[in-house]
């Protein structure tokens, strides 16, 4: 059969060696060489990355630039928030409110009673389940209504600019049901843990790490079974694809939702690791940086999209301390450079100039221990 | 007889004023969408940083007005027709260098002209903030725009807002003027409608396209220069207008001018009424929804034009 030949298998050697790498960096170099302040930074980094990889999916090879992951992102941070929250505002230590036990907040707006959509979160499997249900959900009903009346391209990234200014604006004007402009502060245990703790931060360094790589790996699977052929041909070709009788809406819908899923794990991870959910997370601005990331990584590479998440909040953490003015020249020169002199961002730079040298230093190395091997048997 | 404790004059005339505050809101939104329109609509090209080219405008008015103020006083009264000329020139001259030096090379990639563009507004607007600071600035405005009519004891016209609308007007005229009756507007329309057999038939298409760049990105600086008249500039305000802008030249048909000033008006309006009635972040929110949810009924806006592609 043709078609068994046509087959990319899962990974390659290649691939599979930059998993590893990319492993060993999160789980072993970064651990060992940054103390629990730096790495818990690293972290909050990394929850990042969990959209861009989700845009390397939907953008790269399914061709749907999204600019509204911060909502899918916000959504799942605010899920966790509110667990969270919950939990922090026991009757006892809210005593001195007007209300017990509701969030300092609500109590601050003159809210009375829980509101509904609260009530489910005071169950943590819940929390969890909602932590992906909702913006996934979310994802389908935007996809739906727009990818079935045919809204694609520019349109639809104009659309999802849209509904994250709209959840922003509405997150803000809520102030009683969702914290307001401040979002949901003084995070403090999770079941009865200290998240606050520096050991509490280590372990959530590695669960989300190892979160990360489940969401790589996930991808990598999509990315090289049929539906993520068909994902690059609709990219390439929708109409073809649509008139060889594949459903083109549907196959949209799902790599939205999916992308929708995987930033929403990294918008809990965030609320964990950093302590507070706030709108500055949701709105048009961070979910334009996310796409900035993948970029910079790399659209068709799911590895490149961490590293260049890495190297962007790296760049602004080390800018901004030291010349915060030049940081936005640095993130708006660095949005022209990448798609003006290297659109393939930082894997495309690597396939062209470190592999081919990687290669050559390789070959040499291969040469000189074989000569070194026959000088040996010689003497 | 009341209707939620306002008697029938009193809401009649509430209605009025919310009108005339939506017909001010329709006033920028044409101004910038007019501009949008012709970029994204005929060139499709998404210059995010238009809401930035507005705020190079709205800068260039505030700088006239102080130096005015300071070097030639007796201009006073009429210095922001100068304004507006310059501010149109300003940011004419740069939507030329956009085009020559970025968005040129991009014209095959839509989604890119949106990343670079993006790219484009943050350096402008650190550059706004390095120039004229952090904080929102003002233009004191000569004595005869100041103050308002009273139509009825109730019903009171502000005369800058008036003044804004009619400036609109005359703007949008004039740019349906050039675009429909001048050669060059013909040209333009020739190139965007069918590109190879415009360039067969002798039009030499770059130089259209970097015109019609610049052309767009100064009307986006005269609606700069008419915004400082009814509010202050900072260097984010750009960013606050983008997203309205996008939707109104998406919902009124991304390629037809009319749908452009039509979806300004009834989105305008549909804001400005609302938000006497809730607070001004609901009816942004249901005006959005609205919009969006029309738009899926009618993905291709108000009003169609047929393009060839």
């Amino acid at each position: 059969m043709m078609e068994s030949s046509q087959n990319i298998p899962f990974m390659t050697r290649k691939e599979l060696i930059s998993f590893a790498v990319l492993a060993a960096l999160l789980f072993l170099v970064l651990p060992s060489a940054l103390d629990v302040f730096r790495l818990s930074l690293v972290g909050k980094y990394l929850t990042y990355a969990f959209a861009a990889v989700g845009l390397v999916l939907c953008w790269g090879y399914g061709g749907i630039l999204s600019l509204g992951q911060g909502v899918f992102f916000g959504l799942g941070g605010y899920c966790m928030a509110m667990f969270l929250k919950l939990e922090s505002s026991d009757p006892i230590s809210t005593k001195i409110q007007s209300t017990p036990g509701i969030p300092d907040f609500m109590d601050w707006n003159q809210i009375t009673s829980l509101p509904f959509f609260w009530q489910p979160f005071h169950s943590f499997g819940f929390t969890l389940f909602a932590i992906v249900a909702v913006p996934t959900i979310f994802a389908f009903i935007i996809g739906v209504a727009m990818f079935k009346r045919r809204m694609g391209g520019v349109y639809f990234a104009i659309i999802t600019q849209a509904v994250a200014a709209i959840l922003t604006i509405l997150i803000i004007g809520q102030q009683g049901y969702t914290g307001g402009v401040n979002g949901i502060t003084d995070l403090r245990t999770l079941k009865g843990w200290d998240i606050r703790s520096n050991e509490a931060k280590v372990v959530l360094y590695y669960v989300n790490g190892g979160l990360l790589m489940v969401a790589l790996f996930v991808s990598q699977y999509v990315r090289t079974s049929k539906l993520g052929r068909i994902l690059v041909a609709m990219r390439d070709r929708e109409d073809r694809v649509r008139f060889s009788g594949y459903d083109v809406d549907a196959f949209k819908i799902f790599v939205f939702c999916l992308a929708a899923a995987i930033s929403a794990v990294g918008g809990a991870m965030f609320t964990l690791q950093v302590g507070f959910m706030s709108p500055s997370f949701v709105g048009i601005v961070p979910s334009i940086d996310m796409v900035i990331f993948c970029v910079v990584g790399g659209r068709l590479s799911l590895l490149g999209a961490v590293y260049g998440t890495l190297l962007v909040n790296w760049a602004k953490t080390s800018f901004s301390e030291a010349f915060p003015s030049l940081w936005l020249f640095g993130l708006g020169g660095l949005f022209i450079a990448v798609v003006l002199v290297f659109p393939d961002g930082l894997a495309g730079l690597y396939n062209s100039h470190a592999e081919p040298a990687l290669q050559r230093g390789l070959v040499g190395l291969r040469a000189t221990a074989k000569s070194l091997m026959r000088r040996l048997k010689t003497a | 007889m009341t209707i939620a404790g306002y008697s029938i004059g009193d809401l009649a005339s509430v209605l009025a004023m919310q009108g005339f505050a939506g017909l001010i809101l329709f006033s920028v939104f044409t101004l910038m969408a007019l501009g949008l329109a012709i970029i994204f609509g005929q060139m499709g090209v998404v210059n995010m940083a238009h809401g930035e080219f507005m705020a190079a405008g709205a800068y260039t008015t505030y700088l006239c007005c102080h130096l005015v103020q300071k070097f030639a006083p007796f201009l006073f009264g009429i210095y922001f027709f100068f304004a507006m000329a310059l501010a149109f020139v300003v940011c004419g001259a740069l939507g030329y260098a956009t085009e020559v030096y970025m968005v040129r090379r991009l014209y095959k990639r839509p989604l890119d002209t949106l990343l670079a563009t993006w790219g484009l507004s943050l350096v402008m607007q650190q550059c706004f903030r390095s120039l004229f600071g952090a904080r929102e600035v003002g233009v004191s405005l000569p004595g005869w725009l100041m103050g308002s009519f009273n139509l009825t004891d109730t019903i009171q016209v502000p005369i800058n807002g008036l003044f804004v609308m009619t400036l609109t007007m005359a703007i949008t005229g004039a740019v349906f003027l050039l675009l429909f009756r001048s050669r060059w507007g013909c040209q333009m329309r020739a190139v965007t409608q069918n590109r190879p057999m415009s360039g067969a038939a002798g039009i030499n298409t770059d130089r259209i396209d970097r015109y019609t760049f610049a052309f767009a990105c100064g009307i986006a600086g005269i609606a700069g220069s008419a915004f400082t008249m009814i509010g202050s500039t900072s260097p984010t305000s750009g960013q606050l207008y983008i997203v309205d802008t996008f939707l109104v030249v998406v919902f009124g048909g991304a390629q037809s001018l009319l749908g452009t000033v039509a979806s300004a008006f009834s989105i305008s309006q549909v804001q400005s009424s609302l938000e006497f009635f809730l607070s001004g972040s609901m009816a942004k929110v249901i005006t959005l929804l609205v919009v969006i949810g029309i738009l899926m009924l009618r993905p291709q806006g108000l009003f169609v034009l047929k393009v060839r592609r």
